[in-house]
Formats: structure tokens, sequence, C-alpha cells
């Protein structure tokens, strides 16, 4: 049995679109180890001044999710709170010799990425009013999409490691991948998906105080070569309910992109990299 | 004409906002002095002016506090917010070269050895062309093109030598199991791709 429990303040305007996120941002980490989420429950905070519509709708949001997850949503705690905040804990299944871990990736691996990057840098963005719709558009559908799908592929091949990204950010989460495998994943920046508006931002300075974390957390271990400023940010960028990062034998990686892209993955995945045997740097971004 | 900008206390992105909105109101060149409370805020401000292509400099002057100064010319300011409007407007000079996209290891429909044989052929009369494209982009059976035992490696990458940008979609290369084969030119991805088709004067689909 898997347990695994996140919570957290809104990230957007609409509460149903809230709900969704959190719920999604939530059950992936179940999806992430290759389980299945059976039950969850609700954990809440609300202010006694907004309405409660509001938080109707949140919850709303997130109990689609979990339907939508196939789990089933068995009650809840809620408490008297400044902000909204709103998440879940969620109870999985997975038969204990096919759980996947983020150790175990092995050089002549290949690293699928299964949804874009960028999320973090847009909500900054739209702190400042300057996100576009597109780029909020694409963020929230990405951000409030579930990781089934692409869990429900990977579970028909071999897979050797796997993580969600989130607040570490690609590299912050490879970087664990990299070390507890006792390898170096060498991450190719072009083939990465990015979501739209996301390198602009971070070319204006749009990047959030967590990206900047990450870096001087993850830098020393990461060799860059040629990439521009802009993009290691998106790299290094914090992310919510980011998409599987798995690491998989190179032959079956194109069987596994085009099932997930017939399967009906609302986002964008790609090869984004490959497993080496352990070099000086954990990490190598390099075209 | 110099300006103190006070961001003490407040959280990024704001700062950004109100460098970008103090910036775009400069009417004349002068030195803009950002205060700031934290690291983050200074290395976006840096981005910033990166970006609007205005000399920054930054020092530590209190435990809680950083000046950033940055050096503000109006001519700089008003390229990086024209930046959009210069490419779509009319005024752009049409000397600019063009792009052309490869989405085919074969030019046209028909037999597969006669498309594949004008490819080679059209790729080759590029070469000679007075004028060389600014950008080619090859995607999906086109990644075929800039890979290991293309016929065409050695007209492209004597394009790459006249000034020519060469990039090849990633996605296509790995799924095509090409991506240690690529042999000239570099990796490129689906917003570049329609970023530089957006902004191309012209676009050439043989």
């Amino acid at each position: 049995m898997i347990q695994t429990v996140d919570f957290f303040t809104p990230i957007v305007d609409d509460p149903y679109l809230f709900g969704q996120i959190a719920a999604a941002n939530a059950l992936s980490d179940v999806y992430a180890m290759g389980g299945t989420p059976k039950v969850a429950l609700n954990i809440v905070g609300f202010p006694n001044c907004l309405d409660p519509q509001i938080l109707s709708d949140i919850l709303r949001g997130g109990a689609d999710k979990v339907k939508e997850a196939g789990a089933v949503l068995v009650g809840g705690h809620s408490v008297q709170n400044d902000e909204p905040q709103y998440g879940l804990c969620v109870s999985g299944f997975v038969h204990p010799d096919r759980i996947w871990k983020n150790y175990g990736a092995r050089p002549g691996d290949v690293l699928i990425l299964t949804k874009p990057l960028g999320n973090g840098l847009i909500n900054t963005a739209a702190k400042a009013d300057m996100a576009s719709k597109e780029a909020m558009d694409a963020a929230v559908l990405s951000m409030g999409s579930l990781n089934r799908i692409a869990s429900e592929v990977l579970k028909d091949f071999e897979v050797h490691a796997c993580t969600d990204v989130t607040g570490f950010g690609l590299i912050g989460h490879a970087l664990e991948m990299a070390s507890a495998s006792q390898v170096t994943l060498k991450i190719n920046p072009g083939a990465i998906p990015v979501l739209p508006g996301a390198a602009e931002y971070a070319q204006m300075g749009l990047v959030p105080a967590g990206a900047y974390r990450n870096r001087e957390y993850a830098g020393s271990y990461v060799k860059a070569e040629n990439v521009p400023d802009y993009r290691m940010d998106i790299l290094f960028d914090p992310q919510t309910s980011g998409g599987l990062l798995a690491s998989v034998p190179e032959d079956m990686a194109p069987d596994i992109i085009r099932r997930m892209r017939s399967g009906g993955l609302p986002t964008r995945c790609a090869v984004i990299g490959r497993v080496l045997p352990k070099m000086d740097h954990s990490i190598l971004v390099s075209s | 004409m110099n300006q103190l900008l006070n961001c003490i206390g407040l959280a990024c992105p704001i700062p950004v906002v109100k460098t970008r909105k103090a910036l775009e109101a400069f009417t004349e060149d002068g030195e803009l002095t950002v205060l700031a409370d934290n690291e983050t805020c200074v290395q976006n401000l840096t981005r910033l002016a990166g970006s609007m292509n205005l000399p920054i400099t930054s020092e530590q002057t209190g435990e809680k506090e950083y000046t950033v100064k940055i050096a503000v010319s109006t001519e700089a300011v008003k390229k990086s917010q024209g930046t959009e409007i210069e490419v779509t407007s009319c005024d752009v000079p049409t000397r600019r070269g063009a792009t052309v996209v490869i989405a085919s290891n074969q030019m046209g429909n028909g037999e597969e050895a006669l498309g594949k044989a004008l490819m080679k052929a059209f790729i080759f009369a590029l070469t000679n062309s007075p004028d060389v494209p600014e950008t080619i982009l090859f995607y999906n059976s086109g990644a075929y093109l800039t890979c290991e035992g293309s016929d065409s490696l050695e007209d492209l990458k004597n394009l790459e030598e006249a000034g020519t940008k060469i990039f090849t979609c990633g996605t296509c290369l790995n799924f095509y199991g090409l991506t240690e084969k690529l042999a000239v030119g570099s990796v490129t991805n689906m917003y570049d791709i329609v970023d530089m088709q957006q902004k191309a004067a012209k676009i050439i689909r043989p």
C-alpha cells in the first residue's frame, strides 16, 4: 500500500480548477510509484470571510479528479485558516515486486518526461499580470491533468526508475534519480517540451524564487554546455503537479511515446535524455 | 535623468514589474537605481536588463539591502518594446533571408526514389543560390536528411558554413531513433519551430 499527502494554497483564481490541480498533484505520487489510487481524504483550510460557494467549488474540482482517477473520496477534515488551502491524503495499491523507485536507472536507458515544464514561471508571470491567456490555459491544463495515462502506459513496459517532477524542478528530481542510481543523466535541453510563454517570462526576469533555490542547491552537480541562462531557468523551474520522469530501456521508448500519444495523454511527452555511466557531474545538460 | 525605485519589502515579481514600468517611463538616457531586499529580486532584475540590452550592476549594501543600478538608454528600451511590432510591420527590410521548411525526406508526392532524388537536388541548388537561406528547419522524415547516412550532408555543411542556421526537430530525431546520429546543425523544439516560422520574412516549402 502507498500513502501520500500534499496540499497547498491557490495558484489559480478559479476555485474549481484549483481543486482539480490540487487533487492531480496529490494523486501524482501514487502514479509515480506505479500504483493505483484507491481511497482519498480531503484536507481543507478555509477562512470564514469567504463565500462558502468557493469552498464547494474547490471540493467539487477535487472530487471530480479523484473520480477520474478511479478512486473513492471517503471524507476528510477541515479547519478555519487565514487563507484557503486544499489537498488530499491518498492511498493506493501496488504489487510489492512492481514498485517503481527513484533509483535503478541504468546506463543505456533513455529518459521520458510526460508533461511540459514552465508552470512555475507562468504562475510567477500571472502574479505580475503578465501571463498571456494562451500560457495560462496551457499551464492549467497541464497542472490539472492526472499522471494516470502516463503511468498506465509505462506499466506495460519495463521501468527502471520513475519519479514525478515537482518543487525541485526537472534537474532537482533528475539529480535525486542520478545520485540514487549511481549514474549520470544527460539531458537534451532542445528536446524538452516547454509550456508556451515560459521561455519569454524567464528572459524577462519573472523567475520564481524556488528556481534560484533549486539552482543553488543542485548547481554544483550540473554541467551545462552552451545552454542559455533562460533555458536553465526552465530546467530549474519548480513545478506544480508536474509530469513523470521515467528511465526506460532505449528500444522501448518509441513504443512508449507512441502509446502515450495514441492513448490520449493530454500533455506533450518526449524522450529528453539518456542515462550514462557515472561521471564527474551527475547531470549533464547538452544537446 | 536619474531615478530611485524602492522595492524593499516587495516580493517578486512585483519589483520586476515596477522596474520595467520605470524604465519605460524614461524620456531621456540616465540611470535607474533600484533598492531590493533579496537576491532573487536582483537576479530577476539582471535578467530583465539583459533582455532589454541595458548594462546593470548590483552590490549588497546592507544585511538585507541590495542596490541595483541600470544604465538606461531610451533607445534600447524602445527597441525592446517594439520587437514584436517590428517583425510584423511592413517597414521591415524585405532583404531578410528565407526560412526553408523541410517536412519530409522527399520532395513532392510520387515515387519514393524520385522524391528523394528531387530533395537532394533541391538542397544542392540551395547551396548555389545567391542568397542562402537564413534558416532551414527539418522535421518529421526530413530529420533523416541531417543525420548520418544522408546524401545531403555535404551540401548542408556547406550551407552552414555560408551562414545558414540548420535545425532539426528533437521529437522527430527521438521518434526515428536518430538522436545520436545528427551530423549537421542543432536540435530544436516545437516552440522554436513555431517561432522561427512566425518571424520568417518568407517561408519556402519544397
